[in-house]
């Protein structure tokens, strides 16, 4: 036997899963990215990983939190994101754990309409409302004369 | 904040409801990652070396397959830990080998032994049944002294 020697010691990993009408694994990561100060973010198929200390992690899930409450869900995870005894790069196949988030997953749709009814339209946000902004006469006057 | 043990272990919905409406979810997971940063001899996958099923004689009996005991070690002390629990009666995707089915009848057991407030629950299975599900779970959660979500 070889001698241990940990990573990440006094970290703390959490999935975030993300099944919603309003927002993509992709938006979210986005997101993620903007408040991710002082921690770690892995893009996952189904939203992200985070890893940093507690207090870093807390403040990030309680934000990340507000981008779609009813339709985020967290959860911790005992191995650093990565890591070559779970990682299906290393393993092949499925990632182990994998078959109980899918089945969890595939019924996660009821309890985020339960806890709209539980907490009220209010929890959940409204749709994003994209405006497109017209380009402005004098910008394109400016460009067009840079370009001469 | 109330240290809820919740059953399956893994979870993601109980963890997340759990600690959405303020407490604090027990399961695999953190009896795991403390075994994955603590330095000590190389023992993968997942650290639990021989010492763990001496552990585990505290729950279970000698007789008793190491897998179990193993396995009781990680859980077994969140259970003494425990001031309330979650059971999710029908998942299915906890059963496996004989050690797994083993070990979630001794927790159950264990669990309910303790005299702890605990909740059973099923999946949902529709949008009626989710509603009187997350009910529960807020009730219940709120009960223990958990803050509004």
């Amino acid at each position: 036997m070889k001698e241990y020697r940990p990573t990440h010691v006094g970290t703390v990993t959490k999935y975030v899963f993300v099944d919603s009408p309003l927002t993509t694994p992709e938006e979210l990561v986005l997101k993620a990215y903007e408040i991710s100060k002082g921690v770690m973010i892995k893009e996952t198929c189904f939203g992200l990983q985070v890893t940093g200390t507690p207090q870093d992690v807390k403040a990030f899930i309680d934000r990340i939190r507000t981008v779609d409450p009813s339709h985020i869900f967290v959860k911790d995870r005992g191995f650093p994101p990565g890591d070559p005894r779970r990682c299906r790069a290393n393993l092949g196949g499925a990632r182990p754990g994998y078959h109980g988030h899918e089945y969890e997953l595939s019924l996660i749709k009821f309890v985020a309409h339960g806890l709209e009814a539980a907490l009220g339209k209010e929890g959940v946000p409204p749709a994003p409302v994209r405006k497109k902004k017209l380009l402005d006469a004098s910008v394109v006057k400016k460009m067009m004369e840079a370009e001469e | 904040m109330v240290k809820v043990f919740i059953y399956p272990t893994t979870s993601l919905i109980l963890s997340d409801m759990v600690e959405r409406f303020g407490h604090q979810p027990l399961g695999s997971a953190l009896a795991i990652r403390e075994r994955i940063q603590t330095p000590g001899l190389d023992s993968p996958p997942l650290q639990i070396t021989p010492e763990e099923p001496k552990h585990g004689l505290r729950y279970a009996a000698v007789e008793v397959p190491s897998g179990v005991r193993g396995r009781m070690a990680l859980l077994g002390p969140q259970i003494d830990e425990a001031e309330a629990a979650i059971i999710i009666n029908d998942a299915d995707y906890a059963f496996g080998c004989m050690g797994c089915a083993r070990t979630n009848e001794l927790v159950k057991f264990l669990i309910r032994h303790r005299g702890i407030p605990v909740l059973d629950l099923v999946y949902p299975q529709n949008e009626e049944e989710g509603e009187r599900f997350v009910s529960a779970l807020r009730q219940f959660l709120q009960s223990l002294g958990g803050e509004q979500a």
